[in-house]
């Protein structure tokens, strides 16, 4: 049980930390993606795998680029999984079933990281580090480019179209941010108790003179990537809550921490981009604003505790760790939520009704609060296009968006971004719901098992990964209904987002008018944050009444 | 026609980027980290191993258990953990935590279960009974419980192990830690620290870390 004045303090110093050193990774952020110099290494491996690093590439061929890559990566990660029994240090485990390694392969390369299996029972070292360690690091590189990509649309004009070169993006965004402070948050991790070997479980006797087989792996490399880049699956199955992965309350503010550096920094990086760092500002003030809401109430939940078996127990602390308490967990659920991470330090199935209906809301929001370590910003840039669009209407002016006018064109790709997860969402979820197989997977009945359905599809589509682990989805209906939610609601919103910039990219800034609304006022932030709720509850009440809230009640 | 041609040549251009990712990124990360954590933190990365003395290793063989993880225990003599989820109880093969939610009929039962189990064995109220202790953790494998429930065990303890009750509660005293910088986390009380303490200062007979 926790109480309020830690919970309270714990928030307080994650926000310092973030306070301190969002603008400094913001502006090395901006200024990476706008310099014309590469690294000497770089450019040596530039020539090395035959690739024009100063190309300005066409919207379509940045598109292609990503595609293309990604969809190599689909493959590589099938082929690992596939092939895992021939692989070193495998472990003895054979190989994926076809379904599970389609699942995991399009999990990992989508940034999603939803996991059907469980890390020990299944993976050697060779998937975890040459498979999904490789896909955690350049998942989020390639999210990362998206973003910059727009954001280099929304500052640049009359460029036919062109915005910017996807594999420079994406080296650096790797080479320069990602690598280094994973390497530094890895060794912090091993001291304060992360395992990292390449060890295979060893017997021991406990003191009651029974077995307990421990277990060893490469943890902190893959653990400090995976919560840096949003990605969210664990090495072993109960993720950031084993204590291999996460072992004290100080390696649990820095893996807090991890998640919410690059999304914030990435919209402060916007406002560098876009040369009026007051737009970066009012983009983190929204991220900020929505998250502190949905961190107050998840705590609020848990602290408090409603629901029956908390009330018997004396406190909600089934799946919960005693070394996190109800606050940390609360605390680490909504960030997990709100970045598209999905790691889990507690699990969400056993979280309140209100609490779990939170972390579902917070993913139904479309990873913007502050979102994933890319499409938070894109995601959150999306929607400021659709306020300045309705404010538009409201005032029967053309809206404009930092410079750029919103016309047909532009909305239109929008709007097709903002339909696409809840197009997903609800259909798949329509469809496990009518299936049998898919039914099959459901731990409990009624409004809580309805939420384990709709909390999974809404995970994949949003490319979160976080689960309501009492599902049983390691079956070929789960694993390829999920797999492609994951496919499409990572592409289709990417390729929509690139089209957009590249529209940007053509026209001339038009300066501000009487008729232009300012979109880095307080207004604006409220606005924003305004549509973007709007939006998630014309969308999705219905299913939350029938799961979260009549649950809350019964 | 041109577009699926772009697309290949993209996704050649792909291929050639994620061989060299998953050499950087897959084999020299890792391992890197590997080397530096086995030199600067060896105890650490080997997964915190102690024996049943209490001294640290990092051979499994003289081990009786992980510092940073919780085992099973059913013997009077020593402080029981939380109940776990994780295969028969604390099996790092089969991590888990129940799923249960908190409406679950199933859970309700367990709670109840659990309640009446532990106020029998200590001697107490159901109403004295700690969350902790009839809650699973996340991982199934939780090192830790909170300092209400370990000192709802000194009396039973004490009993068993022949040891003085204010010793007990000494020992309780030093494998509690608070929260760390005052605001991170939970009071908490490392079970196996502390049953390796009870061990030692009973001089109670063991095969912990025998293989």
């Amino acid at each position: 049980m926790s109480a309020l004045g830690p919970a309270l303090g714990q928030v307080l110093l994650l926000a310092a930390l973030l306070a301190l050193t969002v603008p400094v990774l913001g502006r090395r952020l901006a200024l990476m993606y706008l310099s014309p110099r590469h690294l000497r290494v770089e450019s040596a491996a530039y020539r090395l795998l035959r690739l024009d690093p100063d190309a300005d590439q066409h919207w379509r061929t940045y598109a292609l680029s990503v595609l293309g890559f990604s969809m190599v990566g689909v493959l590589g990660l099938y082929a690992l999984g596939r092939l895992q029994q021939h692989l070193p240090l495998s472990l003895g485990f054979p190989a994926l079933p076809a379904d599970g390694a389609w699942n995991t392969a399009v999990s990992f390369v989508t940034n999603t990281n939803w996991q059907w299996y469980s890390g020990e029972a299944a993976l050697g070292h060779t998937m975890q580090m040459a498979g999904l360690t490789v896909q955690n690091f350049v998942s989020a590189g390639v999210g990362m480019a998206v973003a910059a990509a727009l954001a280099r649309g929304l500052a640049r004009s009359g460029r036919d179209g062109r915005v910017g070169n996807f594999w420079t993006d994406l080296v650096r965004g790797v080479v320069r941010v990602l690598l280094p402070i994973a390497l530094l948050s890895a060794l912090l991790l091993v001291a304060l108790g992360a395992v990292q070997n390449l060890a295979e479980p060893h017997a021991v006797t406990t003191l009651s003179g029974a077995t307990q087989e421990i277990t060893g792996g490469p943890v902190a490399s893959q653990e400090a990537i995976k919560q840096l880049g949003t990605n969210g699956g664990g090495f072993y199955n109960v993720n950031s809550a084993h204590p291999f992965e996460n072992p004290s309350p100080a390696s649990n503010l820095l893996e807090t921490y991890l998640m919410l550096l690059v999304p914030f920094a990435m919209a402060w990086a916007f406002g560098h981009l876009v040369r009026d760092r007051r737009q970066g500002g009012a983009v983190v003030a929204v991220m900020a604003l929505l998250l502190t809401t949905s961190v107050a109430l998840l705590t609020w939940a848990e602290m408090a505790g409603p629901g029956s078996a908390p009330e018997l127990a004396g406190g909600a602390l089934e799946g919960k760790e005693v070394r996190f308490g109800t606050a940390g967990s609360a605390l680490w659920a909504a960030v997990t939520t709100g970045t598209s991470t999905g790691a889990v330090n507690a699990m969400h199935d056993s979280l309140t009704a209100p609490g779990g209906g939170i972390a579902l809301f917070n993913m139904m929001l479309g990873e913007i609060s502050p979102g994933g370590v890319g499409s938070g910003l894109y995601g959150m840039l999306m929607l400021a296009v659709v306020t300045v669009f309705l404010s538009g209407l409201m005032v029967g002016r053309t809206p404009e968006y930092v410079g750029k006018r919103i016309g047909q064109r532009e909305i239109v790709l929008v709007a097709g971004y903002v339909l696409t997860t809840p197009v997903l969402v609800l259909v798949g979820s329509a469809v496990a719901l009518t299936a049998p197989a898919g039914l099959a997977g459901l731990q409990e009945g009624g409004p809580h098992g309805l939420t384990e359905a709709v909390y999974a599809v809404t995970s994949a589509s949003n490319n979160n990964g976080s689960a309501f682990g009492g599902l049983t989805s390691g079956t070929p209906f789960w694993n390829t209904l999920l797999g492609l939610c994951m496919l499409l609601g990572r592409f289709v919103p990417m390729v929509l987002v690139l089209a957009l910039a590249g529209r940007f990219a053509e026209q001339h800034p038009r300066p501000p008018g009487a008729g232009t609304l300012p979109t880095h006022r307080p207004l604006f932030v409220t606005l924003l944050a305004g549509v973007a709720l709007v939006l998630v509850g014309l969308t999705y009440v219905p299913v939350l009444v029938l799961g979260p809230i009549v649950e809350s009640l019964s | 026609m041109k577009t699926l041609l772009a697309f290949s040549r993209q996704s050649l251009a792909g291929l050639r980027v994620l061989l060299a990712a998953t050499l950087l990124l897959g084999v020299a990360y890792p391992l890197l980290v590997t080397g530096v954590a086995q030199v600067a933190f060896p105890w650490r990365a080997d997964g915190s191993l102690v024996t049943v003395e209490g001294e640290r290793t990092t051979d499994p063989d003289e081990a009786a258990g992980s510092a940073l993880v919780g085992q099973l225990v059913d013997d009077d003599r020593l402080f029981r953990p939380r109940p776990s989820a994780a295969g028969e109880g604390y099996d790092m093969l089969a991590t888990y935590g129940s799923n249960l939610g908190p409406e679950s009929p199933e859970l309700l039962d367990l709670i109840a279960a659990r309640q009446a189990e532990v106020a029998a064995r200590e001697g107490v109220d159901v109403a004295d009974v700690p969350p902790d202790a009839v809650t699973a953790s996340a991982s199934g494998l939780d090192p830790d419980i909170s300092p209400r429930y370990a000192a709802l065990q000194v009396p039973r303890v004490a009993a068993a192990s022949g040891l003085p009750e204010a010793a007990v509660r000494e020992l309780v005293a030093e494998h509690t830690a608070g929260r760390t910088l005052g605001v991170l986390g939970e009071p908490r009380v490392d079970v196996l620290g502390l049953n390796l303490a009870v061990v030692d200062a009973a001089g109670l007979e063991t095969t912990g870390g025998d293989r």
